[in-house]
């Protein structure tokens, strides 16, 4: 079972030329938790002329099943989402680690069937990462309308390490001119979310997205942004219960999905 | 009387491992030790700095890694043919060959060697095997004294622990904890923590006893079938000793550590120091290749190795978890890793500790005691991008995930599968497979979860330990989409 390795070297994708319509798929995360960073990548892609197609049968990636040590049920969730995309558009994911599952694991778990196998395949060739897209296909350039302002960035493990998307977050920042990135200490370490790793050894992941907490505030950052809401909900939600223990009336380390600030920065949701 | 009672040291501990609970007490116990926490983090990015340095050169690295991967694959996949070849190798070098499947095999093997030869006492090189078979404590409850000559083992054994890190035996100890245990133990030696003079005391310490020892131990890093030279590497010099000045040189290993030729080395030693000290190279390296012959003015005068399987056949069989045994034991992935950097190596009970130890150890200790282990991780993917040899762990671990946790079956790859089986769980996923399957289902449950949102629990297990609760939004993105059209 020798998959592309992921990680390292994913920049070297070839992209394709800005499409008329994309997919978006936009994890069940960001559907029933935070939706409106879904609607903010939608209105960036639509003002770029583009298309966005939300097929309504979507569901999850199955990620939770597979990483948990539960490849069949991941199997029957995934399976259920083969048919969303007919035509021969790209498919946008507004998260790291479920655009990581299908580009990456998909195939895997269909290895014993082959139809589904070459189906996988071919949704995950033309499967990409929000910042990754915005940044590669669309050619993000907009003007920054905002105040001068320094945010801290957290990429996630997934984005990092099985999408190579470190550096297209950085960039997208940087183009927008009037933001400065502050990076933190320990910035390619783990929130420490991972799914039930929260649940299941919730000292360690406690333990993580302290020390995560701390050095994104240490930057002196007004927020942390980020382009999955997985990580987004994690750090947010530590910080608010460290601002409830303190007494502090004001969240001190707000956070935005990626789309959602760059929305906000380039003009807004109209 | 043993090395260790000459000290007046306590006993070595055996492995702590008993129970998921236990586990999770002894994590919970590290995660909360603010003196841990400050000086793992403290060594393990002096650590992760080191190797940084040391490939400055990203593309140098991805050829060196894949090399290394490939180099150790091939061996893999001649493994039978290899280990023969290396017997055959070394039996004409005059080197005895042993073969043990379990540790106490192992260890009777090298106490029938220790016993014809009326030893008193092994002087013993760093060697991770010799930990994993509990090597001391089986030769001290036979009345020979295994004492070790690694500093950092050194002061693991003074102190009565196992090793916290691979490499690193004693780095969960302070220059004061080691201080103090020298003054305690080691006769007529005053407490002084100058790091400098506490290296000479040990140095005089274990020179005598080198002199006096019956028998070296060692491991190997190395096994080269074609020409039956096993390969040693160390920063002390200790390991030279152990394999050159007693009259018998004993070495055990794992079967996994051959490789075909010499030239297989040397891109695989240069990756293992750099990625394990981030040294360019250790300070020795160690080629041998049988006893002493006629002439010769040292060396001993009898080589044996012992081969060990312990569990490693188990993980050979399938073809993913072949992989696990590509390592080549440089702690790289530990030194790399959020949760050995927060909990150490303590606390995992087994002699293999972080993402390392949370693959290997399964097989050598069965699922039924390590079922836990492999959900220790939040799967963020670092230890697999350091790894010299490009082991997928997390995608062995959530393998072991689904072997720990899936039903009981007839014909299991591993022993202790379904250790972890909990029927409420499997039952959940179940559940949650039906309802996100379904695009229906689905639809009608996230109405219903952002709807009733204030019903929400507050308390959310894990999660609300240390943050505020998850609600559900009061719209879900489906219907805000829909609103626009
Ligand atoms: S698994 Fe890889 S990184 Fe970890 S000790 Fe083995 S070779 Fe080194």
């Amino acid at each position: 079972m020798s998959s592309p390795s992921p990680g390292a070297g994913q920049a070297a994708r070839a992209y394709p030329a800005r499409p008329a319509a994309v997919y978006f798929y936009a994890t069940c995360l960001v559907d029933m938790f935070v939706p409106e960073a879904g609607m903010d990548a939608i209105t960036l892609l639509e003002r770029e002329g583009i298309r966005v197609i939300f097929p309504d049968n979507q569901t999850c990636c199955g990620q939770p099943a597979f990483t948990s040590g539960f490849p069949d049920e991941a199997r029957e969730v995934a399976a259920s989402q083969l048919d969303l995309f007919p035509e021969d558009y790209p498919i946008v994911v507004p998260s790291g680690s479920c655009a990581g599952m299908i580009r990456w694991h998909w195939e895997k778990i269909f290895a014993d069937d082959p139809a589904r196998k070459a189906r996988a395949a071919a949704i995950a060739a033309r499967t990409f990462e929000f910042a990754e897209f915005l940044l590669h296909v669309v050619g993000f350039q907009r003007k920054d309308e905002g105040a001068p302002v320094t945010v801290a960035l957290h990429t996630s493990c997934s984005a990092r390490r099985e999408m190579g998307t470190l550096l297209m977050g950085r960039e997208l920042l940087a183009r927008l001119g009037n933001v400065k990135l502050a990076i933190h200490d320990h910035e390619s370490e783990c929130c420490g979310f991972g799914g039930s790793f929260s649940l299941k050894h919730p000292d360690i992941s406690t333990a993580m997205v302290s020390d995560k907490v701390a050095s994104l505030k240490a930057t002196g950052a007004r927020q942390v942004v980020t382009a999955d809401c997985g990580c987004m909900l994690n750090i947010t939600k530590r910080a608010a219960r460290e601002d409830i223990d303190a007494g502090r009336a004001t969240a001190s380390l707000p956070g935005e999905h990626l789309a959602t600030f760059l929305l906000k920065r380039t003009g807004g949701r109209k | 009387m043993s090395a260790q009672t000459a000290h007046g040291s306590s006993t070595e501990k055996p492995i702590a491992f008993v129970s998921a609970q236990a586990l999770r007490e002894r994590m919970h116990t590290a995660v909360n030790d603010p003196h841990l926490r400050s000086s793992f983090r403290g060594a393990m990015d002096f650590l992760m700095a080191k190797r940084a340095a040391q490939f400055p050169d990203e593309s140098e690295l991805a050829s060196l890694r894949s090399l290394s991967e490939g180099i150790r694959q091939y061996s893999l996949a001649r493994l039978p043919d290899l280990l023969e070849q290396l017997e055959a190798s070394l039996t004409k070098n005059g080197v005895q060959v042993h073969w043990a499947e379990t540790p106490a095999e192992a260890n009777a093997i090298m106490l029938g060697i220790a016993q014809r030869h009326q030893a008193k006492l092994i002087v013993k090189g760093k060697s991770m095997v010799s930990e994993e078979i509990e090597f001391n404590h089986a030769m001290e409850a036979a009345g020979v004294g295994a004492l070790e000559s690694d500093m950092g083992e050194y002061i693991v054994q003074l102190a009565g622990e196992k090793p916290s890190h691979i490499i690193m035996p004693a780095i969960h100890q302070t220059k004061q904890q080691i201080a103090k245990l020298f003054a305690e133990h080691i006769p007529g030696v005053e407490y002084t923590d100058n790091v400098d003079a506490l290296i000479q005391i040990g140095r005089r310490v274990l020179r005598e006893k080198f002199e006096i020892a019956d028998i070296g131990l060692s491991g190997v890093n190395f096994a080269v079938a074609e020409t039956g030279t096993l390969c040693l590497v160390e920063n002390e010099g200790n390991g030279r000793m152990c394999t050159t000045v007693p009259k018998v040189h004993i070495a055990v290993t794992g079967i996994e550590k051959v490789v075909e030729k010499l030239e297989h080395v040397a891109p695989l030693f240069s990756i293992l120091t750099r990625s394990a000290t981030g040294q360019a190279v250790s300070t020795y390296f160690n080629m041998i290749s049988g006893p002493r012959k006629p002439g010769e003015k040292d060396g001993p005068e009898e080589v044996h190795l012992v081969l060990l399987d312990n569990g490693r056949t188990q993980a050979y069989a399938d073809e993913q978890l072949r992989k696990t045994l590509q390592c080549i034991r440089c702690g790289a992935c530990m030194n790399h890793c959020p949760v050995y950097t927060r909990i150490g190596g303590h606390a995992y009970g087994t002699t293999y500790p972080g993402p390392i130890g949370k693959i290997v150890s399964p097989h050598m200790m069965g699922l039924e005691e390590t079922h836990l282990l492999p959900t220790v991780s939040s799967l963020c993917g670092a230890c697999g991008e350091v790894c010299p040899v490009k082991i997928p762990i997390p995608e062995l671990l959530i393998r072991l995930r689904e072997e720990a946790q899936s039903e009981p079956h007839a014909n299991p790859a591993m022993v202790g599968q379904g250790a972890g089986y909990n029927k409420l769980a499997s039952f959940g996923w179940r559940m949650w497979a039906r309802v996100y399957g379904r695009p229906g289902s689905y639809r009608a449950f996230s109405w219903l979860a952002t709807r009733f949102r204030m019903f929400s629990p507050s308390k959310q297990g894990g999660w609300t330990a240390a943050r505020t609760p998850l609600t559900p939004a009061p719209r879900r993105l489906r219907d805000m989409v829909k609103d626009r059209r």
